[in-house]
């Protein structure tokens, strides 16, 4: 049914912290693997080894350059995938119901054998966070690692979207964003967490954690580093004095 | 947005099939037996065709009958349950209509309603994209109405309607290009809101997450088109609305000089339904820094 549930029981969702992420890829690559070998079909690549390679993925790393009105510049890695909209505008769109959000999680999902492949749900997303498979025509997603986060046969610290365990730099966080108690709440709460693009509405469950300031002082052993005479004496103070003159 | 091929013949035909449909209905032109069929014919030629033709851009057409199932939140859903309405109500009148020389006049315009209904199912596919600020206005619905009954008029042969209908939608879509240029400023996303980096300073694109082009560029980051707009703005509405206007107006009415002139209009819808998609600038490209 392609009707948003008024209520999800929990709000299972990412929470990505801009300042740790090192733009790695590393949870594209596992996403990547994990989610071509299981739940759905694979995830195909079109033309990998040629001139003009593609394929589908469901997590991708933007990098951008932030210039602050005085200061430096800096670079902030982006891992991009569903946010897991609690409005998410492409369940309603489906037109044959294979697009769904679960009651029990919130979870968003495209059930693949009821998927035309009519791409209208990935116009929808303001986010890009669908991707139609260009060998089966059904439109892929982030499941959330729906195979992964409750499955028994794995051990437990294994039971988590395959982006979040392999981050090796601990930007990532799996969690029940609507638990206030949680982990992640209390993370989104302390580090002021926000919304991608909040003014369409979407209501995205997935929060970002915005860079930290830097620190102001970078070392603090620079001071001790500063020239001892400022201005130069003896043969050098007369050979400047001199070569000043002259220019 | 990608200007698929499919999706262009599909909305100008089906809209100029559905709008021929309600010009029917309504009981112009007023013809029966033979006459009549060969206008249910061309009705049906370019409803059901444009149809089918949307059905080739699919990934998985075999289940394209379950898309009549979610009517309750979907538009494109609807919009295919209102085209198997209108279809099947105006076949039964056809039947009075063109077999039994009788005008079933109820028939005849809840056939009519239901194809202009159609028309608008179809707009609303587009017009719902709040990622899409061009399309995701109260003018979309308009003009492709606008087009429809225009057609629709041309079609059925109803010269002194077409003609100032003609003129009226060549100032629509002009207008709709006046609205529509300035909504994805008004919408409020930049690529600031995007990242939600805002805060920090002027956000620029540094690194693309990969080498070469996904499907959501492909998809909904086109930009080949707009170099040209303006120009194809320009060609769009002559052939559109002013020429055949002129051909309809000015000399002496002869009927190859009319499909001369259809043909014209028919040129136009294309192009401009191109330009419809081609001009349209979707939120994702923000993450891409472009639009």
């Amino acid at each position: 049914m392609t009707t948003l549930p008024t209520h999800t029981e929990k709000k299972l969702g990412l929470v990505i912290d801009l300042d740790t992420c090192v733009g790695c890829h590393a949870c594209v690559v596992s996403c990547k693997g994990w989610n071509t070998e299981n739940y759905g079909a694979p995830l195909s690549d079109q033309n990998p080894y040629g001139a003009d390679p593609s394929g589908t993925f469901l997590n991708r790393v933007h990098s951008y350059e932030v210039t602050p009105d005085e200061g430096a510049a800096m670079t902030v890695h982006f891992p991009k995938s569903c946010l897991h909209c609690e409005d998410a505008p492409c369940v309603t769109v489906c037109p044959t119901g294979a697009s769904y959000k679960r009651v029990e999680d919130g979870i968003v999902l495209v059930n693949e054998s009821d998927c035309i492949g009519c791409g209208l749900c990935a116009w929808a997303c303001p986010y890009g966070a669908r991707e139609m498979d260009q060998a089966e025509g059904v439109m892929k997603k982030c499941t959330l690692c729906v195979d992964r986060i409750y499955n028994e046969n794995l051990p437990e610290i294994d039971r988590q979207p395959a982006c979040v365990r392999t981050c090796p730099s601990g930007a990532r966080h799996f969690g029940d964003l609507g638990d206030a108690t949680s982990d992640v709440s209390k993370l989104v709460a302390e580090r002021g967490g926000m919304d991608l693009m909040p003014e369409l509405g979407t209501k995205p469950v997935n929060k970002y954690l915005p860079p930290r300031p830097k620190d102001e002082q970078i070392d603090i052993l620079a001071p001790f580093l500063d020239p001892v005479a400022a201005e130069p004496t003896g043969f050098l103070g007369w050979l400047d004095k001199t070569l000043e003159r002259i220019g | 947005m990608h200007p698929a091929p499919s999706i262009i013949f599909f909305t100008v035909f089906s809209g100029l099939g559905f709008g021929l449909l309600t010009f029917l209905g309504f009981g112009k032109p007023d013809y029966s037996g033979f006459t009549a069929f060969i206008f249910f014919l061309i009705a049906y030629v370019f409803a059901v065709g444009g149809l089918v033709a949307s059905t080739f851009h699919l990934g998985n057409p075999q289940r394209a009958l379950k898309a009549f199932t979610q009517w309750r939140t979907s538009w494109l859903s609807r919009e295919g349950c209102l085209a198997v309405a209108a279809l099947t109500v105006m076949g039964f009148y056809a039947i009075g209509v063109v077999f039994l020389d009788t005008r079933w006049t109820l028939l005849g315009l809840l056939g009519a309603a239901l194809s202009l209904a159609t028309v608008f199912g179809t707009s609303m596919i587009y017009t719902q994209i709040t990622t899409v600020p061009r399309w995701n206005h109260w003018t979309t619905p308009v003009l492709f109405i606008g087009y429809a009954l225009t057609g629709g008029a041309f079609l059925a042969g109803q010269t002194s309607i077409a003609a100032p209908m003609l003129l009226a939608l060549g100032v629509l879509q002009c207008v709709v290009w006046m609205v529509g240029d300035k909504l994805f400023a008004t919408s409020g996303s930049t690529i600031e809101t995007a990242t939600g980096l805002g805060a920090m300073g002027k956000v620029r694109m540094f690194e693309a997450p990969h080498s070469s082009k996904n499907y959501l560029m492909k998809e909904m980051v086109h930009v080949i088109g707009r170099k040209h707009a303006r120009k194809l703005r320009i060609i769009g509405v002559l052939c559109l609305s002013l020429l055949p206007y002129l051909l309809l107006v000015i000399p002496p009415f002869h009927h190859l000089l009319s499909l001369f002139a259809l043909l014209l209009h028919i040129g136009g819808a294309l192009t401009l339904r191109w330009l419809f998609f081609a001009e349209a600038e979707h939120t994702v490209g923000l993450y891409y820094g472009q639009r």
